[in-house]
């Protein structure tokens, strides 16, 4: 648990220590210590929300560059629907796709056909009624980060399927396998990407051993290469007839597309951490029973509004809508033969399981934990109580809970400071008043004053 | 992970002091949102203890249940949340008006709710079995016009 990677890191230089991302973690992973944000690794979950409060940019992912392309023999990317709301209208999916392989990719796989091959197990294994309502959508890796952290009791509700970037990265490799005859290891796939969690799920993977993913480039690397591309080949060459998925498969790049593409039973479906952290909670409560399936993303509006997005979400939403209904007839690539063939071989089943991942305890033992506990309940009552931040915790709990854990002393209250300079002040003043006997009064005639 | 922090759930002759801990929330009239924000308080001091999830997830049940019955059923009262190192108790207390017959408000489906309050979403009549299922004890006192006081314990042994 040491060497638990995150994607999402400080900027050093940027950072001027102003306290705005605190607040807004949903698992207070962060704290501002000497003037400088710091993220509490094994909490942090990349859900991307102090990317997007940050004023001054200074929270970075950590993402894979181009120079690892140069790994590989053959190099696949592999882009979503959302790498395609990025761009005008006008520029078709097709010549998208086609860019890629004038920028250093041999072949490109649409992460869109693994959604179609999930939307089809899924509807399959709902039909099964053999699972516990709702199903958890095993989608977004923030929230099933959030899930090992704070809801770890309802990890085994979560969809036994992998995820579609999984999915598509093996079928990719599979495929090129068996019409190049070049062996699988020679195969590099690399998802592009603006999501940060998506980084740290490929190289610490929830549900498999191993990820057939093997690199995760932040689109904006590729965004201005392909850009050009796309203005240069203006004649179009004979196309290379890359772009294979519907509309549906498009349609899970904003939140809703996936519940509507199951077309199963009744599905729910939330954005944004916040709103996923409640509604996760009436969920452990036991409500909602009667809903089959939960589609969840960390993202407001769904992956379009992804960390890294460039595009502004909503309008990634609308053009994204566009594509879906002008692809929404397409012959799918996978026949419902072949898929029900996936289904049934349980290939993309997950292997390993969600484990729990208990940060927030205060310790081992739980006696020990209720007497510091008890501690830090009483420190809590003699904190001001106003959250302000000031002292670089999220709130006057927090605070508590770092002092308890060591990480923090009282007078990093400002409040807390104040009262003892004010202490110290009188006791200096105290002492001053006192003069050394050799030059003050004669401590023995004290009583005749 | 999770394996070794329950086995030391057994009494440990170390802590000389038992220590406890008493959560307190006051429940006002129609405050409907108080459920939720106890049961998810509690959670969260559980979660920070180290209980077990499913442990953890059956008393934010047992609490959100309780409070709402208090809530929708009686008018204002009190909810206390005591842990020691073996059990965690639910305790909640209020002045209303009472249950006549424990037995029958019991079974599952059972309910007096009002029509509006059905249309809230509550009213299904699984608050009180709900309770039941997920405590190890449960004690129902109430006494007609003068109000209902209900104690359900969760005890954390190794196993549970
Ligand atoms: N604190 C209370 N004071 C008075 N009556 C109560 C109280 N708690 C429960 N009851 C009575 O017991 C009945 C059954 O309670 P129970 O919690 O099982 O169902 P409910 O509250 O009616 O519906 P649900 O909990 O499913 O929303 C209630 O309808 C009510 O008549
Ligand atoms: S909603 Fe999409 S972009 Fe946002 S964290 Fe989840 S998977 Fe990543
Ligand atoms: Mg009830």
């Amino acid at each position: 648990m040491s060497s638990y990677f995150h994607s999402i890191t400080l900027d050093y230089e940027k950072c001027t220590g102003c306290t705005n991302c605190i607040k807004r973690c949903p698992t207070e992973a962060i704290r501002v210590h000497g003037g400088k944000a710091k993220i509490i690794g094994e909490r942090c979950i990349d859900c991307g929300e102090c990317i997007r409060v940050c004023p001054y940019n200074a929270k970075i992912a950590v993402t894979d560059t181009l120079d690892k392309l140069s790994e590989f023999k053959y190099k696949i990317a592999l882009p979503g629907p959302t790498f395609y709301a990025q761009f005008k209208e006008e520029k078709n999916v097709e010549n998208i796709l086609d860019a890629f392989l004038n920028i250093g990719f041999d072949d490109v796989f649409e992460v869109a056909l693994g959604e179609e091959v999930v939307s089809f197990m899924t509807r399959h294994y709902l039909s099964t009624n053999k699972y516990k309502k709702p199903l958890i959508s095993s989608y977004c890796p923030a929230v099933l980060r959030l899930m090992q952290i704070k809801f770890p009791d309802l990890l085994s509700q979560v969809s036994p399927f992998m995820t579609p970037r999984e999915i598509a990265a093996r079928l990719a490799k599979e495929d090129v396998v068996k019409r190049k005859g070049i062996s699988y290891k020679d195969i590099g796939v690399f998802a592009i990407s603006l999501c940060p969690a998506k980084v740290t799920e490929m190289k610490q993977p929830m549900g498999i051993k191993t990820s057939a993913v093997d690199g995760v480039i932040n689109m904006s690397l590729v965004y201005k290469d392909i850009l050009k591309q796309l203005t240069k080949n203006h004649k179009k060459e004979k196309g290379k007839n890359l772009q294979k998925a519907t509309g549906i498969g498009m349609s899970w790049g904003y939140v809703t597309g996936e519940a509507k593409a199951l077309n199963y039973g009744s599905a729910l479906a939330v954005c944004g951490i916040h709103n996923v952290v409640s509604l996760l909670e009436e969920i452990e409560r036991g409500e909602l029973k009667d809903i089959d399936f939960l589609e969840v993303r960390a993202c407001t509006g769904g992956c379009v509004g992804g960390p890294l997005s460039i595009q502004n979400p909503f309008i990634g939403r609308v053009k994204l809508k566009y594509l879906v209904e002008k692809y929404r007839s397409k012959t799918p690539y996978y026949q419902e033969k072949e898929m029900l063939d996936f289904y049934q071989q349980g290939r993309f089943i997950s292997t390993e399981s969600i484990l729990p991942r208990p940060v927030m305890v205060l310790d081992d033992n739980v006696s020990k934990a209720l007497h510091k506990m008890e501690r830090l309940d009483k420190i809590t009552n003699e904190l001001p109580g106003l959250d302000c931040g000031a002292c670089g915790s999220p709130s006057c709990r927090a605070l508590a809970e770092d002092i308890i854990r060591g990480l923090a002393v009282e007078t990093d209250c400002i409040f807390k400071l104040r009262e003892r300079v004010q202490t110290l002040a009188k006791e200096v003043l105290d002492l001053a008043r006192k003069m050394p006997p050799a030059k003050g009064d004669d401590p023995s005639k004290e009583k005749g004053r | 992970m999770y394996e070794g922090r329950y086995s030391m759930n057994r009494p440990d002759k170390e802590s000389e002091s038992k220590p406890q801990l008493k959560l307190e929330f006051k429940i006002g009239e129609k405050d409907f949102s108080v459920a939720g924000d106890a049961a998810s308080k509690v959670k969260k001091t559980l979660q920070q203890l180290g209980l077990k999830p499913e442990a953890v997830r059956n008393i934010a049940i047992i609490v959100y249940e309780a409070v709402m019955n208090v809530i929708i059923h009686a008018n204002y009262g009190q909810l206390k949340v005591i842990i020691v190192p073996d059990k965690v108790v639910v305790l909640t207390e209020d002045t209303g008006m009472g249950i006549p017959d424990i037995e029958l408000a019991m079974k599952e489906g059972y309910s007096t709710a009002p029509l509006e309050i059905r249309e809230m979403g509550f009213g299904a009549g699984m608050g009180l079995p709900n309770i039941k299922q997920c405590s190890h004890k449960l004690n129902i006192k109430s006494q007609v016009g003068v109000g209902t006081v209900l104690e359900a314990i969760v005890y954390l042994s190794s196993k549970n």
